[in-house]
């Protein structure tokens, strides 16, 4: 499923803020149909990151290639081809968990936008909540129905912050095995940002730590905790932590 | 303008229609104060039009009031939809799809224009049977007026707007403020001699001020001055394109300092 060929090449990525360097210098690749894990603690720069590598944050610095395309300077020829959701950014509150669907599937200009929505709502267990106005229902369908707009337009690249973040064990495995599902089908890359390293450790192909806005370790889980003699990823976080190398 | 830039324009449509939809009192709103504002002037009109009745000639106070409305209006109903992104921090969900800038401008305008006639049009034909004023015997001119105090509520949106983007919701006052910072300096009420001199210099240069001369030259004399109304046009080419420039301005610099993520109550 993985493929060499890289969909996305980010090379001296940087973002400064003021004085402060919150991503410094961030060289990496994501091969097609991979699942990358962005790892770091509170202020490592991944959600800066992942800001940039979606076009709402304007990099200091450095090139980003995504499809081959030059995203920074024209981000609009490729925004069709990618989706994203996050905890921190909602869906119109009083609008209907269909409606949403079907505003996000014109924006993105779904063909067959009715069958899509139908599957989506299928997958993602929505029929009883069809009808319910997103203000009403809980952070686990919320989520459900976040990740069913990120879905709307069968992303080639889907980037995740923090998806499962205040969700219960079991809605958190439902819907790492719905993303796992998703690359499986159609292949897309995706990029999850996490503190959840149990999470990453069963989802991921690839792991990226971050610290004080710098790439420190990359690899697969197993990898990496061959390399820091560990039973677990969340072992080598912690030690990298305790060697001040993580947060 | 290509099928995708119409699916795009359509989505956010479709948006407002089922915020709309979703809630009465918001529906009820669009209309209600417009409304109110005609009856309430409708009698003061009645009362003065037996003590100074030069005051309230040919419905010039509710025509001045209905028209004046309709910049507020439009003004209100475009910084509105965009407010209800931010209020429902959905900012970001928009600026990550394939949607852009311009797209985002002409739905809001689209909506505002929509909110803006289903909120006059009531209003303005309530007034004919409540006090027997047709806004609608202005004929033909009457397109011009409205239209130059919707384009001069457009022109504030935007720049309010990017500032919305640029400082976050605690510049929401802003919307409220700027249209009546423009309400002394327009005549609305009272023609342009009655202002002191250095409020004429500022009133010049206002596209409002020439939208209310026209308008009480065509109600009190019967004159029709299209030069006036062009002259109110040619302001607001002008202020559109500043109120762009804010805009874009504010949306780069949000964009650069982070801000489109976070944006939200």
């Amino acid at each position: 499923m993985i493929q060499s060929d890289p969909i996305l090449q980010v090379q001296g990525l940087t973002k400064k803020f003021q004085s402060k360097l919150a991503v410094d210098s961030l060289t990496f690749s994501l091969p097609r149909g991979s699942i990358v894990g962005l790892l770091g603690g509170n202020g490592a720069g991944k959600t800066t990151t992942l800001s940039m590598l979606l076009g709402l944050l304007e990099p200091t610095s450095g090139k980003i290639q995504l499809f081959g395309n030059n995203f920074v300077r024209n981000r609009h020829s490729v925004l069709h081809r990618m989706n994203f959701c996050s905890p921190y950014v909602d869906l119109p509150q009083r609008l209907t968990v269909m409606e949403n669907l079907r505003v996000f599937a014109r924006l993105y200009g779904v063909r067959d936008s009715a069958k899509t929505i139908a599957r989506l709502v299928d997958d993602f267990r929505l029929l009883e909540l069809k009808d319910q106005p997103i203000r009403r229902l809980s952070s686990g369908q919320k989520t459900r129905v976040s990740l069913a707009k990120a879905l709307i337009n069968s992303p080639d690249f889907l980037l995740l912050d923090e998806p499962t973040a205040s969700l219960s064990p079991d809605v958190s495995k439902w819907i790492r095995q719905q993303l796992a599902d998703y690359r499986e089908r159609t292949g897309a890359t995706i990029l999850f940002a996490s503190h959840d390293m149990r999470e990453v450790e069963l989802l991921c192909d690839q792991v990226m730590m971050m610290c004080r806005g710098q790439l420190i370790e990359q690899g697969s889980p197993k990898e990496l905790m061959e390399t820091h003699h560990r039973s677990s990823l969340e072992e080598v976080f912690l030690a990298l932590n305790e060697q001040g190398g993580v947060g | 303008m290509n099928s995708s830039t119409l699916g795009r324009i359509s989505a956010l449509l479709l948006r407002y229609f089922f915020l709309l939809r979703s809630s009465w009192p918001r529906v009820l709103e669009i209309a209600y104060w417009p409304t109110v504002q005609m009856i309430i002037w409708g009698f003061t009109s009645l009362h003065f039009s037996h003590s100074s009745p030069e005051l309230t000639a040919g419905g010039i106070l509710i025509s001045a009031v209905l028209i004046w409305d309709s910049l507020f209006r439009s003004h209100i109903s475009y910084t509105l939809s965009f407010l209800e992104e931010m209020w429902s921090r959905n900012l970001a969900n928009l600026f990550v799809s394939p949607l852009r800038s311009w797209e985002l401008i002409l739905s809001l305008s689209i909506v505002s224009m929509i909110r803006t006639l289903i909120g006059m049009v009531p209003a303005a034909l309530l007034a004919i049977p409540f006090f027997g004023i047709s806004v609608f015997d202005l004929g033909l001119p009457l397109l011009g007026f409205f239209l130059n105090l919707v384009f001069t509520g457009w022109a504030i949106s935007q720049a309010v707007t990017g500032i919305l983007l640029r400082y976050g919701l605690g510049a929401e006052s802003l919307t409220w403020m700027l249209p009546f910072l423009l309400a002394p300096f327009s005549c609305i009420y009272y023609p342009l001699e009655t202002l002191p001199g250095w409020m004429q210099g500022i009133a010049q240069y206002l596209s409002t001020t020439y939208v209310f001369e026209g308008m009480r030259a065509l109600i009190v004399r019967g004159e029709w001055l299209p030069e006036l109304m062009w002259k109110a046009f040619l302001f607001n080419a002008v202020y559109f394109i500043l109120g762009l420039g804010v805009f874009c301005l504010a949306f780069r610099s949000a964009r650069r300092r982070g801000l489109l993520l976070q944006s939200g109550e």
